[in-house]
């Protein structure tokens, strides 16, 4: 499935409301890691299927990047039970992001 | 056995790639991060020759490509060690295969080991921390290494840059367009950047700078919220409250576990000419990661293209 891109309309249901695991990209069109990650991103959406896999851009919802204190990009945070349980700050490569998973 | 293993993946590395494939030499690039290196975090590239403009991510992403199409076999690990096959040793070991007669060098990844007829050495360089304490905690939360791709979470709050050379004037201007207050922090009375930028700085009313001093401490509780400063002349500390401290303090090299068999100099960057030959016959350094005055996209690829080509007569 590809990832799943969140607004301040839908960030409550998929994600706070959502019982599962959620790993939540943050991120922007001009920066160029995040544009390294988003592949891998749409990747891990395709193999992961128990996991939700959804992405923000920053500059269309600075709400939630506010209030997750996103101050560089990329940014992802893992959600279990719509609680933010792990933040990994930087473009990582696949491995790496899959452990955050773990 | 490879007849080149490249260490480093980001323009120096694809661009020796590109060069060795086309030499029909077979090719391993290994890689700890993402491809690309440095340049990805540059939004506009306007110096290379021949292209206007292109963004960082587009200039690796088509030389990776370009990399791959060729044959490179690219592979995610990390390298913990180099050295030379025991017939290249001083031990002198009894030859016992073709490959070990070709004078093999063996790179030993975090998942398995490798052999090769020629290494290039092309890991970049990084940029430097401030080196205190809970930096890595705040990073992301705070603290920033790139002010063009950050600036923007600090819009109209209080921010400061620690550095003296042209990143950190440049940076403290691009900030000031969208920050109450820019602190310019730097341990030294004069800039070592361009003055006609430190002119441009001083015109600015929100920016302030602080000099002589360095930051000591980090504080705050989810975010950053305050440094400590000190005064190098006084030995007085002070507090100053600011949402972002942006890190321009220069790059430095990651080449230590390659130490025990390459001369690196002071700094770490490892000695090789513009012949991008090291103190080891077969080993080449191409890129930021060796010791020289220009640092540019331009002279990586350069590098690349020297390197590859004395790989491909190993």
């Amino acid at each position: 499935m590809a990832a799943l891109h969140l607004t301040t309309e839908n960030f409550r249901k998929e994600v706070l409301e959502y019982e599962g695991t959620a790993m939540v990209d943050f991120w922007a069109s001009w920066c160029g890691p995040c544009q390294m990650v988003g592949p891998i991103i749409e990747e891990i959406a395709e193999e992961r299927t128990d996991v939700k896999i959804c992405k923000v851009n920053v500059d269309e919802q600075p709400d939630i990047a506010g209030k997750y204190n996103v101050m560089s990009i990329p940014t992802i945070i893992v959600f279990k039970k719509g609680e933010p349980v792990t933040v990994s700050v930087g473009a990582k490569p696949k491995a790496e992001l899959l452990a955050l998973l773990s | 056995m490879k007849d080149v293993i490249i260490i480093g993946a980001g323009t120096a590395g694809l661009t020796a790639a590109i060069y060795a494939l086309r030499a029909g030499k077979s090719v391993l690039v290994l890689e700890q991060g993402n491809y690309g290196g440095q340049i990805i975090n540059t939004p506009k590239v306007e110096n290379y020759p021949g292209i206007e403009q292109i963004s960082g991510y587009e200039f690796a992403s088509g030389l990776f490509r370009q990399a791959e199409k060729l044959g490179m076999e690219y592979r995610n690990e990390k390298v913990k060690d180099i050295r030379l096959d025991a017939a290249d040793g001083d031990n002198g070991e009894a030859l016992s295969s073709a490959d070990v007669k070709a004078g093999g060098k063996i790179v030993e990844t975090t998942e398995q080991s490798y052999h090769a007829r020629a290494l290039i050495l092309a890991t970049g360089a990084k940029n430097r921390p401030l080196g205190v304490e809970r930096e890595a905690e705040y990073t992301g939360r705070g603290i920033s290494y790139c002010a063009t791709c950050d600036g923007m979470f600090f819009r109209g709050k209080k921010t400061a840059v620690v550095g003296g050379g042209n990143t950190a004037l440049e940076d403290a201007a691009f900030l000031s367009n969208y920050c109450e207050k820019v602190y310019l922090i730097h341990r030294r009375e004069e800039f070592r950047g361009e003055e006609k930028l430190v002119q441009e700085l001083q015109k600015r009313e929100n920016v302030e700078f602080l000099l002589n001093k360095t930051v000591q401490a980090l504080e705050g509780n989810l975010t950053l919220e305050a440094v400590i400063l000190r005064d190098k002349n006084s030995g007085e500390e002070s507090r100053l409250e600011i949402s972002g401290l942006f890190v321009a303090i220069g790059q430095m090299p990651e080449n230590e576990v390659f130490a025990d068999l390459i001369k690196l100099d002071d700094h770490g960057y490892i000695l090789a000419g513009e012949d991008c030959r090291t103190n080891v016959e077969g080993i080449f350094a191409a890129g930021d990661c060796r010791s020289k005055t220009v640092r540019q996209l331009t002279t990586a690829a350069a590098d690349g293209a020297v390197a590859a080509l004395g790989a491909s007569q190993v």
